[in-house]
């Protein structure tokens, strides 16, 4: 990393104050993004990914709210930003990609519309260029023939196509951040490799970050330079992508990679690793570490303290195996 | 595995349509034509006694229409099934008596459980309808053993279907499954709304059961990598047709049909070996106007001119059999 | 012992008990309702007077203002009207009136409505079709109109002494009728949203009867809108009835409801013998708003979105 981290996440908590009790759905947890680096966020449901990201787009749902920690875009603190200046922000410096491109879209306008009435909002300049911007996006995003397409409606785009266009949507305004959470999910598998592919080229041309959720690790694999994996609202491994995916040093993320079938397996009908029991729920996690009670290698220490986040080899864990140097 | 090489189910040119036209008022006013989707557009095939055949496809590729022909939740349009040897639309036929010896599980777990029936009613049900349990008693203690085979609890019965995670209801649409002991089990994405990590323990669990009970699967997925791992067989799907049906290492060591090819280059590599993967091109064309002749040849890089007049017709090749002209003509590198 | 103890903590922490308990104009509303429902279910035993018999009557009581006023007596707490009827009693009688039919009626539009939007969304097609356009035919014409309609064909179909015994009925199956189509739509729609749900194709493959899947299976699922359109039906049927009461095609004389009284006393309120009129009406409009905000607070506490 040479220039200074794009956005900074420092021990950021999110809780839901609810009439039986606060939960907490992301807990300490701190990581960076460089300018033009794709983070992975990774986690099984109910990890806090999504929480994260929506901290830091600045649309948690209140009763939710951030209740600790600090987020920083270019060195300035945006968690307490409220109404005025958050949207100047959002949109202008941090665009956002949802799951499903079809509630992402207004159905009334024109794609057209969108992107220019965005543009508009964001940067000073007139309409007849933010009509050439719009169309530039649209054909680096790969939509075929664009100046026929820039008139259409989101319904007569193909959900492959759709997604495209809201990528062209997150892009136009030249954000420095952009945070995707499940892009690729709700997409065949074939469109799922191209959207992969166009976000990661855009990233590097633009020299944008992208913090990329998502709860497929091949996804991850195909993207990302670092990875974070998330596990009941905590972070429990940080490192480069080629590092957590084969040598992964917490023992969650062992187990993960462990479950996910992969082709050209050895045999077939093998038992695929189990990691047994489920994720606990917010409102019952157990002391000490969050994933004693599922762990292989469990030791006293680990039902007792919460790990710290613990340097080894390239990457960071939150496990008491490392607590005395490198293994 | 026992394998007695008798298919259990066939299908022969099964077809069906749906019809998507306008209502009638917007029709006449219109004059818009009437609209038929072909979903299912002649598709054969067998699934083996004791076997796992699994149907690949993306989305709108007809295999989850495929599984519903099957278990008759829809009607078919053309061709025949068979079970056991016996066609399931033949005049005097109860086709009922037939299909009790087959069951469904489905892809949401939220969906497929009745939130206001306790769990027990639920699994219990198959076994009422088909008389299966002479007391109260007999019925409790079956339920009791099923939850039990399926990694539940007898105590589970009493609870909701909100009070579990999406992995356990999936296994407590498993254990309803078993419930009627059908000797055929369609599985529709069984893990496709589940986490990873719970859909290893589902996958094991169900390999686990069929050794067990000697049953026979047919899983429908869109996700190769979990195909690979569970089936036997593989039929590949694409808008209504199979394109190519294999054995599974066959299959996934050599895929003929450029289709296939495709689909297998678009798994993300999380081996990250770097291997060259040639682009993936286009979609899914619009399946009420599907392309003439051979339905993939718009997005195919070895098309030529027969391959848009005429429609490829499943061929055998080593290991299995692929609807491909390149591949028949040999025009295809291995 | 102990299970009911259980039970009722449980129904005490529940959500729903949790939201009346918060808002204090429900817990008016429902006290109100309660005092109301009581006092016309009682009415036999809590009021001062029967006011329908006639021996018991006093005509030179007759037209005594309320127990606060000069003339007033305490006997008559809210007066009497021209013959002598204690009001007070009158409205508590009335209310039964008010109160049976309009939940009678509710329950025949509920029963009737469900049972068609049942069927309508389950087995589609052509029957589908015919249920809902006569729905919409039904839609076009005000409540009060299709009430009147039918009342009007059972007095020219019925002799007059039947009549006069079966009008209760006949309003009960007036209301009843020309309520039924909000049930049956919204019915309708969720059932068409149960049955495209994954447990109901499950219940197909294990090869259960049509019928036995809408009863078992959907019914369940779709009754939640049902209770909640039904607790503001009610306030409907009652002024509904009041509505016809008044104009005279209601409850026979004989059997006064609120409606009735108000119509009775109307005749005086010229003349200043205002509480022969006003009372009633108060007290139809005390039970009307109260069931209305119950069932207002009822749709917003059984709203997963508002939460």
């Amino acid at each position: 990393m040479s220039a200074a981290p794009l956005l900074e996440v420092k021990d950021l908590r999110v809780e839901f104050p609810t009439r039986r009790g606060t939960l907490v759905a992301v807990d300490g947890v701190s990581f960076a993004i460089a300018p033009g680096e794709v983070l992975g966020v990774v986690g099984e449901s109910g990890a806090g990914k999504s929480m994260t990201g929506m901290a830091i787009i600045g649309l948690l749902e209140p009763p939710g709210r951030i209740a600790a920690g600090e987020i920083r875009l270019e060195g300035e603190r945006i968690d307490h930003l409220r109404g005025e200046r958050m949207r100047a922000i959002r949109g202008r410096r941090i665009g956002a990609i949802f799951q499903d491109p079809l509630t992402s879209l207004n159905p009334l306008y024109t794609v057209g519309e969108q992107l220019v009435e965005t543009i508009l909002t964001h940067l000073d300049v007139s309409r007849d260029e933010a009509l050439r911007r719009a169309l530039q996006l649209l054909a680096e995003v790969g939509i075929p023939a664009p100046e026929a397409r820039i008139g259409h409606y989101p319904h007569q785009f193909s959900g492959g196509m759709r997604q495209r266009v809201v990528i062209a949507l997150a892009l136009c305004a030249e954000p420095r951040l952009i945070v995707a959470d499940e892009p690729t999910t709700a997409l065949d598998v074939s469109i799922q490799a191209q959207i992969i592919a166009l976000l990661r080229r855009l990233a590097r041309e633009h020299g944008t970050a992208v913090m990329l959720i998502t709860h497929d690790m091949g996804v991850i694999a195909e993207t990302a330079d670092r990875v974070a994996v998330m596990y009941a609202g905590r972070l429990a491994e940080l490192g480069p992508v080629r590092e957590v995916i084969h040598q992964p040093r917490h023992p969650y993320t062992a187990g993960l990679m462990g479950s996910i079938p992969k082709v050209g397996a050895v045999r077939r009908h093998a038992r695929l690793v189990q990691i047994d029991g489920a994720m606990p729920r917010l409102n019952a996690i157990p002391p000490g570490c969050a994933f004693n009670p599922r762990c292989p290698k469990r030791f006293g220490r680990c039902t007792a303290e919460r790990p710290e986040l613990l340097p080894v080899g390239n990457a960071i864990a939150s496990c008491w195996l490392y607590a005395d140097g490198p293994r | 595995m026992d394998l007695d090489n008798r298919p259990l189910v066939r299908l022969i040119e099964v077809g069906r349509d749906f019809d998507v036209s306008k209502p009638w008022l917007n029709r006449v006013v219109e004059g818009a034509p009437r609209q038929l989707l072909r979903a299912v557009d002649g598709v054969t095939f067998d699934v083996r006694k004791g076997e796992t055949l699994a149907l690949v496809g993306e989305s709108g590729c007809g295999k989850s229409t495929v599984a519903r022909l099957i278990v008759g939740l829809y009607a078919l349009s053309r061709g025949r099934i068979e079970f056991d040897g016996t066609d399931l639309a033949a005049p005097g036929i109860d086709a009922t008596v037939l299909r009790r010896r087959m069951q469904m599980i489905f892809q949401d777990p939220y969906a497929s459980l009745n939130p206001r029936w306790r769990v027990r009613d639920i699994v219990a049900e198959p076994i009422r309808v088909l008389g299966l349990a002479a007391t109260h008693e007999a019925e409790r203690g079956r339920v009791a053993e099923l939850l039990r085979q399926v990694g539940l609890s007898p105590e589970d019965g009493e609870k909701y279907p909100h009070e579990f995670s999406g992995g356990q209801r999936q296994r407590i649409s498993i254990a309803r499954a078993l419930s009627g002991n059908p000797e055929f089990l369609v599985c529709d994405e069984p893990t496709s709304a589940l986490d990873v990590s719970v859909q290893a323990q589902i996958l094991n669990l169900m390999t686990e059961l069929q050794e067990r009970l000697g049953l026979t699967y047919l899983f429908i997925s869109h996700n190769l990598a979990v195909v690979s791992h569970i089936a036997d067989r593989v039929g590949v799907m694409y808008l209504g047709r199979v394109v190519e049906l294999a054995g599974a290492d066959p299959l996934f060591a050599a895929p003929r049909h450029p289709y296939t090819r495709m689909l297998m280059d678009a798994i993300p590599d999380l081996e990250m070996s770097g291997k060259p993967r040639t682009p993936v091109a286009g979609e899914v064309p619009n399946p009420l106007a599907p392309p003439a002749g051979c339905a993939f040849h718009p997005r195919c890089p070895h098309a030529d001119a027969r391959c848009r007049a005429e429609r490829p017709q499943l061929r055998p090749v080593p290991g299995g059999a692929a609807a491909c002209h390149a591949v028949e003509e040999g025009r295809l590198s291995a | 012992m102990a299970a009911l103890d259980g039970w009722l903590r449980r129904a005490w922490e529940h959500d729903l008990a949790w939201s009346f308990r918060r808002s204090p104009v429900t817990i008016l509303a429902a006290l109100l309702t309660l005092l109301c429902v009581g006092g016309a279910v009682l009415a036999p035993w809590v009021a001062p007077q029967n006011p329908f018999d006639s021996a018991t009557l006093n005509l030179t009581d007759g037209f005594t203002p309320p127990a606060w006023s000069d003339q007033g007596s305490a006997k008559y707490l809210l007066g009497t009207d021209d013959q002598g009827r204690d009001i007070l009693s009158t409205i508590l009688y009335g209310a039964r009136i008010s109160l049976g039919v309009g939940l009678a009626a509710v329950l025949f539009s509920a029963v009737l409505g469900v049972s068609l939007g049942l069927l309508s969304g389950y087995l589609g097609g052509r029957l589908d079709a015919l249920i809902m356009r006569v729905a919409d035919i039904q839609l076009s014409f005000p409540a009060i109109l299709i009430a009147l309609l039918i009342d009007g064909v059972a007095r020219v179909a019925l002799p007059r002494e039947l009549h006069d015994q079966l009008a209760v009925y006949v309003l009960v199956l007036a209301i009843g009728v020309s309520g039924w189509v909000q049930y049956a739509r919204t019915v309708r729609g969720s059932t068409l949203v149960e049955k495209s749900k994954e447990y109901v194709q499950a219940a197909r493959v294990i090869g259960r009867h049509p019928v036995a899947i809408m009863l078992r299976h959907v019914l369940p699922n779709v009754t939640g809108p049902v209770l909640v359109i039904a607790t503001i039906h009610i306030a409907t049927a009652i002024i509904t009835e009041a509505t016809l009461s008044f104009l005279g095609v209601g409850v026979p004389p004989t059997q006064p409801s609120l409606g009735t009284l108000v119509r009775i006393g109307n005749d005086f309120l010229i003349s200043g013998e205002w509480w022969i009129t006003v009372f009633p009406g108060l007290a139809l409009v005390v039970l009307v708003l109260s069931v209305n905000l119950l069932g207002d607070w009822l749709r917003d506490a059984l709203n997963p979105k508002l939460r």
